[in-house]
């Protein structure tokens, strides 16, 4: 076979394939988007599971429903280091994973605030390193800025059974609410994930993940330094509060 | 004249005849792509700790492996000799892509939790070497038929991996589904509760059974009981 012959075959399977998968990709990709949207909103508001309309959880309500409640009940503030209060929403659109990566002082980032009618929750996103690769998540705190109301994790490529517990078994989540991230003096102390158990009434630590130590870690450094970031804010709010 | 045109059709090509049965259930046992051609181990460690990733991993091979044998094969007089791995692995990337479209459009949760593997299909050896010692060789139909063949093959022991990893694993099976079960676990959820079971107190989840080398070791056994059973495939050599 020649080489013209090769050459135009490569093109024209090539030129077909490429075509078809443009189209493909047009005709899928606003529900790929509203999908995505979807699933974003919806681990923001798992971390305030106990607070969602009629008591349900966060699987049981559909997809319309999940954005409606985004978009009525939930503002989406941005703040910056200082704490101060950038802008009053567009939060939603800020890409978490890449503001995360810039300096520290440098970083916009979004807090969500749940407005329930008497639980107001505030939403903040955390990103951190696990065993293998990204791990993030929200942590919702109550009114007072101490009490956890709940969290929700995820993660790039965490072990199965292992560190992917963090997401996958609710049981580990469920230990964080109620657990404060200040002592009675009002240090910020985050909470710690130790590992053989967390002592009984130990208000800032919970049990870590048996065999997954590093995950483990992770989620801890995670918590305490995106906690500390928001800090600025928190302190702000509370300030104004009084 | 009629009554002729139709008997000679049906004498050239019988749709699913004995060599078309054989080529779509020889893989499930005496060909079986895991056990005995031992390809596309990889995933099969990878992608079976639980047995809905590992269904939807079944049927997006499935799909992979049928049509690109089947468009390899219509194409098999054309494609050069020259670039036939090319143009081989544009058609596989191809229908991959149309699968994780198709996924990351209509069940997104799936596609997140099985990410990176979805992509992975492409250099699944299975895809490939059907490709090569099937469809470069033998007609669309057939060559279909040997590829959803291999799929089938491929999945059926995906998932009796998966359903060993996630109940000895996890204490459920189905877990994401509509049918979940939890069968077995140390708490009120599950239908055999180890913390108030008298019976079986001293039963725990097995950890390893998560990890990808529980994979390894289930699929030796069923290599093994295969072959007990399957003497045939015995190598006598």
């Amino acid at each position: 076979m020649s080489n013209s012959y090769i050459l135009t075959f490569t093109f024209i399977l090539t030129a077909v394939v490429a075509l078809s998968l443009t189209v493909l990709r047009q005709a899928t990709e606003p529900m790929a988007e509203k999908n995505e949207e979807l699933f974003k909103k919806k681990a923001i508001l798992a971390a305030v599971k106990d607070y969602l309309p009629g008591g349900k959880s966060i699987d049981e309500l559909s997809g319309d429903e999940i954005l409606s409640l985004f978009d009525e009940q939930v503002q989406d503030l941005i703040v910056d280091a200082a704490g101060k209060v950038v802008a009053e929403d567009g939060g939603e659109n800020i890409e978490v994973a890449k503001v995360w990566k810039e300096a520290p002082e440098k970083r916009q980032l979004p807090v969500y605030i749940y407005k329930h009618p008497e639980h107001t929750c505030y939403i903040f996103p955390m990103r951190g390193k696990g065993l293998w690769d990204d791990i993030w998540g929200n942590i919702a705190l109550g009114p007072d800025l101490n009490e956890v109301v709940g969290v929700a994790f995820d993660h790039k490529a965490e072990t199965p059974g292992l560190g992917a517990e963090i997401k996958d078994n609710p049981k580990f989540a469920e230990q964080f609410a109620g657990k404060k991230i200040f002592d009675e003096q009002g240090q910020f102390v985050s909470i710690v994930l130790k590992k053989g158990g967390a002592a009984p009434g130990d208000e800032h630590a919970v049990d870590a993940i048996t065999g997954a130590t590093l995950t483990s870690d992770g989620v801890t450094a995670m918590l305490k330094d995106a906690l500390s970031w928001y800090l600025p804010y928190i302190e702000s709010v509370k300030a104004g509060k009084k | 004249m009629a009554d002729t045109a139709v008997k000679e059709v049906k004498k050239r090509e019988p749709l699913l005849g004995k060599k078309e049965r054989k080529l779509l259930l020889d893989p499930l046992n005496d060909n079986n792509p895991i056990t005995v051609q031992v390809l596309g181990i990889c995933s099969a460690l990878a992608v079976t700790s639980m047995v809905l990733p590992s269904v939807v991993m079944a049927v997006a091979v499935t799909f992979v492996t049928g049509f690109s044998n089947l468009f390899v094969s219509l194409l098999r007089r054309r494609i050069p000799k020259q670039v036939r791995m090319i143009a081989q692995l544009v058609i596989i990337a191809f229908l991959v892509t149309v699968v994780e479209l198709l996924l990351k459009a209509y069940n997104y949760p799936v596609y997140k939790q099985l990410s990176v593997y979805i992509g992975l299909i492409i250099t699944n050896c299975i895809v490939m070497g059907r490709l090569e010692a099937f469809a470069m060789a033998n007609k669309p139909w057939q060559s279909f038929l040997d590829g959803i063949g291999n799929g089938l093959g491929y999945g059926a022991i995906l998932i009796v991996v998966a359903v060993v990893r996630e109940l000895f694993g996890k204490g459920s099976l189905f877990a994401g589904t509509p049918i979940a079960l939890n069968i077995i676990g140390p708490n009120a959820d599950y239908w055999i509760d180890t913390s108030s079971n008298p019976w079986f107190s001293w039963y725990v989840n097995n950890n390893l059974m998560v990890l990808p080398i529980a994979a390894m070791f289930i699929i030796g056994i069923l290599i093994w009981i295969q072959r007990t059973v399957n003497p045939k495939l015995v190598d006598v050599s």
